[in-house]
């Protein structure tokens, strides 16, 4: 589904990725783990033409999207759920679904935003509440939701779990493994063994801009706490 | 000894009450870890203790003097140093020019406009450094460095002051498990070599039932529990409210 | 005043407030969805004024109203198209800067096309009339025009509440990255934003023709206006826009109803100080989300090598020994350049360490310069004591003015100094009595030993070294690094006992009288003064210098200073349209050179 060669980045003069080769399939969880700095949140950012296009292929169902703007690789079906979640604070949820809505997709499901507030019960309880009045809870899924309103075949994202509390870690988990059981294709940064431990297939170890080691999570793992 | 000492403190923002009546105090050389959801009051009880916000009601003491109405600045004279959970360093210079301007404001000379500053407490400067392990690092630009590497410039920043009590927001926030544990380790033992108190704000249970002594749990602006770590996880209030059911 | 001359007044403001209102509602929805702060805004509305009355004889006035309209929209969306979609990622500073240059091209254009002359336009065929208001007859015209504005503020919001266009511009406001991220193109989405805010610029000013004829000077005027009305009411926010053109229309009505006509170049800028030291956002306005990392794309700045000192010291003794090889017009020259390598040094201390960006720096060089007149005419001072004395003028008002400067940050701060400049220059200008107004004063000239060229080029040679000197030196100093702690991390500084507000006062004071220094000798230089020394048009050319040798390097503005000074002299000489020559250089080193001329030198250097 998701297919990286060779992928590298630099801010400034500072290389910080090099090289990275990974592939993602369909109905699978593949986490991206490492520290802050490891650049993770670059590689997410660089795969979805955030940041200008250094080296390396990315395809995307076959396509090359590498030197494509954002929006023409999201039209394409792949969401993004950036770490900061990054909600529209002044729009309300419903608005937020709003910007995020593109048309139905052969081979993806087609959501409505009353299908999403079944998939979330507690945003169809806050239909009209503005996005700056919700909890971090609230708001991480919401940004899920709203990348899910242009009927992704796969979704980057990028620490969901960072900063809320370990109830609310639980209620995120499931709603992503509900999405993985549909066949959507994930792409998981994380930095949390434990969060990651309930929801990868595979995972890569990220290390200063380099894959370190990749394979099952029990093996990538043992390397990853000696960090 | 009790270096920070809070009493009934409370403090409403426009019909939400972020904190109600909240009671601890922080020994020297002590780890209290402040935890609870989001919304709880962490970030209110933070603003409050460094003069960000002000207090309705109640009572913060730093050794036996108020804090309350001072401001940040005043605050940290006193003795308060602080890590923001997004790190906050001075991108534009060196880490050693870093730590060099928090030891000028110290010593009151930045309205100087002769000396050199290149030149000011270089070697008090690398004193710190070396305490919090990035000496080597000393002549490299902040904007450049790794993100655990900042964490500890910030926290030589706050050692600058020789602080009675250290605040951190989410000392280990963006960090890998094994540096997590690092500098936990770091800050406990410059606490305790120093009679520091430290009062620190965490999500990851691991940090916090492994490094703090004790452990603070806020809910709804109320404490709802403290103690050593393995009461406060036992605490069913607690893993409903916060910790929930799986293992933490 | 009888309440039917407050109710015919009331009427008036609310007239002129309409016209307000659509050119700050298209500056205000620009700069929330493209966070480019549109200089050339007043220049569409002037273009909208002449399109509409070259128009009206071929189609009449109510079909050029609509035509002006969506030529300028359509010239909108072309300069979108050619021009800020490249800037969109670029600074703040260089965008500000590629608008200001349009301004300058837009302005000769429209001299080349209509002349130099004011154009009267028709009347409103139909509302030629009056209506009796109070016992009073009150132009039927502007009871139309006072309706425009309820009605465009209503289709505006509609579409900004119940389209999905307008949500996604609301959204692309807040995070134009994420909202990219979701799929929408914003290309389209800009382009559209800014095609309908040159729109409503263009309606506005083809609407304001029957009341005022059409000049080349109401481009600035329109945008100071404008700038006053969007930060009052707060940017981005339309209702507060509206809200802002009603308060300010209605006391400038106020103020010309009650004889104090006087006052209202000085009035709005007053209003505008005032709400923002009581709500720094504007009336309806939201605190800016917080700048990631400012001083995180700054270069650390080391001590300069012994190469590089060396190679000042052999650029001064150069300076020194040219009177020797050369004279008249090199000498003259050079003294303008050197005088404003100063002014350009000055403002690089405040915006580049001090990270307080300034349009009205113009305002302590031309505060320096009037103080040395002043003193030599009115207080027959010697030209020694005038020249040492009159940079407390300057001085004097940085410290009243940067008081109030330092508790805003980023565009608002600059808006506000712009907004100082703009009251020192309207008081300068009106108060003919004591600053000769728009004349300005004359016969300043230095005294006997130092009225030769040669003599009076070592004296700025040696006060502009020293305060350059001076001014670079103290950045290496505590007090500068406490200045670039201020500006890296506010949060920082503030948490290791630094009192940000205070270095930064401090700083602005330090600037603005390195500024009046400069000033002084200027005025010194050319034997007389005008308002121009101290009007906006001279604030810009300081950041044209700084930006041309780059923002960057500390040496930068002293190149920019040189180059700016040497081309506005050669060009300006020679040729009517040299405004739209240094415009579309400007565009050009923006374009190609956003680091500025000072860049290059360092890429020459480091390899």
């Amino acid at each position: 589904m998701l297919e990286v060669r060779g992928l590298s980045a630099a801010y400034g003069k500072a290389q910080v990725l090099f090289e990275l080769d990974f592939v993602a399939h369909a109905g699978e969880v593949l986490a991206l783990l490492g520290r802050n700095g490891a650049g993770k949140s670059t590689a997410l950012k660089r795969i979805m033409g955030l940041l200008p296009p250094r080296t390396g292929e990315i395809r995307f169902g076959g396509a090359r999207i590498d030197a494509l703007p954002p929006f023409r690789i999201a039209r394409l079906g792949l969401g993004y759920v950036p770490e900061e979640r990054r909600i529209f604070t002044d729009l309300s949820v419903r608005e937020n679904l709003e910007v995020g809505r593109q048309p139905p997709r052969d081979g993806a499901a087609h959501w409505t935003p009353d299908r999403l507030f079944e998939l979330f019960p507690n945003l169809g309880r806050m239909q009209d509440r503005l996005g700056g009045r919700m909890s971090g809870g609230e708001q991480q899924m919401l940004a899920v939701a709203r990348t899910l309103m242009g009927n992704p075949r796969a979704i980057l994202l990028d620490e969901p779990a960072e900063g809320l509390a370990p109830i609310v870690v639980e209620q995120v988990a499931l709603a992503i493994r509900e999405l993985k059981a549909q066949g959507l294709c994930v792409l998981l940064c994380e930095q949390n063994l434990h969060f990651a431990r309930q929801l990868a297939d595979r995972a890569c170890l990220l290390e200063q801009g380099r894959i370190r080691a990749s394979g099952t999570l029990e093996a990538v793992e043992s390397l990853y706490a000696m960090v | 000894m009790t270096v920070l000492s809070v009493r009934a403190l409370a403090k409403s923002y426009g019909g939400v009450h972020a904190l109600r009546g909240v009671s601890f105090g922080v020994a020297a050389g002590e780890l209290v870890a402040l935890i609870g959801p989001n919304g709880a009051g962490k970030t209110t009880c933070f603003d409050v203790l460094n003069g960000q916000s002000a207090a309705d009601a109640g009572a913060v003491e730093l050794d036996g003097r108020s804090l309350l109405g001072l401001t940040p600045r005043q605050i940290w004279r006193l003795g308060v140093g602080r890590t923001f959970q997004i790190t906050a360093t001075f991108g534009s210079m060196t880490v050693r020019e870093n730590v060099q301007t928090a030891l000028l404001s110290r010593q009151r000379r930045l309205w100087s406009l002769i000396s050199l500053a290149a030149h000011a407490c270089v070697d008090d400067a690398d004193a710190l450094l070396a305490r919090v392990g990035i000496l080597e690092q000393a002549h490299r630009p902040c904007a450049v460095l790794a993100y655990g590497d900042l964490k500890r410039v910030e926290l030589a920043m706050a050692l600058a002051n020789q602080p009675r009590l250290l605040l951190m927001d989410e000392p280990t926030a963006g960090m890998a498990p094994g540096e997590r544990g690092e500098l936990m380790r770091l800050a406990a033992g410059l606490a305790r070599e120093d009679g520091t108190a430290v009062l620190f704000t965490e999500h990851d249970m691991e940090v916090v039932f492994t490094h703090a002594d004790r452990v603070l749990v806020l809910a709804e602006g109320e404490l709802i529990a403290q103690g050593r770590p393995d009461v406060v996880r036992a605490d069913a209030r607690v893993r409903e409210v916060y910790l929930g059911g799986g293992d933490a | 005043m009888t309440a039917a001359s407050v109710l015919l007044q009331f009427l008036n403001g609310l007239a002129s407030a309409s016209s307000l209102f659509l050119v700050a509602a298209g500056l205000s929805l620009i700069f929330g969805v493209t966070r480019i702060v549109n200089f050339a805004h007043g220049s569409l509305f002037m273009l909208g004024m002449y399109a509409a009355v070259a128009l009206a004889p071929y189609v009449g006035f109510w079909w050029s109203v609509p035509l002006a309209a969506l030529a300028v929209g359509a010239l909108g969306a072309v300069l979108e198209a050619l021009l800020l979609r490249r800037l969109y990622a670029a600074p703040e500073l260089l965008q500000l800067l590629a608008t200001f240059a349009l301004v300058l091209i837009i302005k000769d254009f429209a001299l080349w096309a209509w002349g130099p002359e004011d154009l009267l336009g028709p009347r409103a065929p139909g509302l030629e009339g009056a209506v009796a208001i109070a016992g009073s007859r009150f132009p039927e015209y502007d009871v139309f025009l006072i309706a425009c504005g309820p009605i465009v503020l209503a289709a505006l919001w509609q579409l900004l509440r119940r389209t999905r266009w307008g949500t996604l511009v609301r959204a692309a406001t807040q995070d134009r990255d994420m909202a990219n991220a979701l799929g929408v193109d914003q290309r389209h989405l800009f382009g559209s934003v800014f095609a309908l805010g040159a729109l409503l610029a263009g309606l506005g000013g083809a609407l304001q023709i029957p009341r005022e004829p059409a000049t080349l000077a109401i481009d600035l005027q329109v945008i100071s206006d404008a700038f006053v009305v969007v930060v009052v009411g707060g940017l981005g926010s339309i209702p507060g826009a509206f809200l802002a053109a009603l308060l300010i229309g209605e006391i400038k009505a106020f103020c010309i109803g009650l004889g104090f006509s006087e006052f209202t170049l000085a009035v709005e800028f007053v209003v505008m100080a005032i709400v923002l030291v009581l709500r720094p956002w504007g009336l309806l306005g939201q605190m800016p989300a917080p700048v990631r990392g400012a001083g995180a794309h700054e270069p650390a700045f080391a001590l300069p090598s012994r190469g590089a000192l060396q190679a000042l010291v052999a650029v001064a003794l150069a300076l020194c020994v040219v009177p020797l090889l050369s004279g008249g017009y090199t000498l003259v020259l050079l003294t303008d350049i050197l005088l404003f390598a100063l002014f350009a040094v000055s403002l690089h201390f405040l915006m580049g360490p001090g990270g307080m960006l300034s349009f009205g720096h113009a305002a302590y060089f031309g505060l320096g310069a009037y103080g040395a007149g002043l003193l030599l005419l009115k207080a027959e001072t010697s030209m020694g004591l005038a020249l040492l004395a009159a940079p407390l003028f300057a001085v004097f008002a940085a410290v009243v003015f940067g008081w109030f400067c330092v508790r805003l940050s980023g565009v608002y701060l600059a808006m506000l100094t712009l907004a100082f400049a703009q009251i020192t220059w309207s008081v300068v200008y009106q108060w003919d009595a004591f600053t000769g107004g728009s004349n300005g004063l004359i016969g300043i000239w230095p005294a006997g030993w130092l009225s030769g060229k040669t003599a009076y080029y070592y004296v700025t040679l040696a006060t502009s070294l020293a305060g350059i000197a001076a001014m670079w030196r103290v950045l290496y100093a505590p007090f500068g690094y406490a200045l670039r702690a201020g500006r890296d991390s506010p949060l920082r500084a503030d948490a290791i006992g630094i009192d940000v507000r205070a270095q930064q006062w401090a700083g602005f004071v330090f600037a603005g009288l390195f500024a009046g220094i400069a000033g002084a000798l200027y005025a010194f230089s050319k034997g007389s003064i005008s308002p121009e020394a101290l009007a906006v048009p001279r604030s810009v050319d300081g950041l044209v210098m700084v930006l041309l040798g780059g923002l960057h390097t500390l040496t930068g503005p002293v190149w920019g200073a040189a180059l700016f000074t040497w081309l506005q002299d050669s060009v300006a000489r020679g040729f009517d349209y040299w405004r739209a020559v240094i415009g579309a250089v400007i565009l050009l080193l923006v374009i190609a050179v956003p680091g500025g001329l000072g860049s290059i030198l360092r890429a020459r250097s480091s390899r």
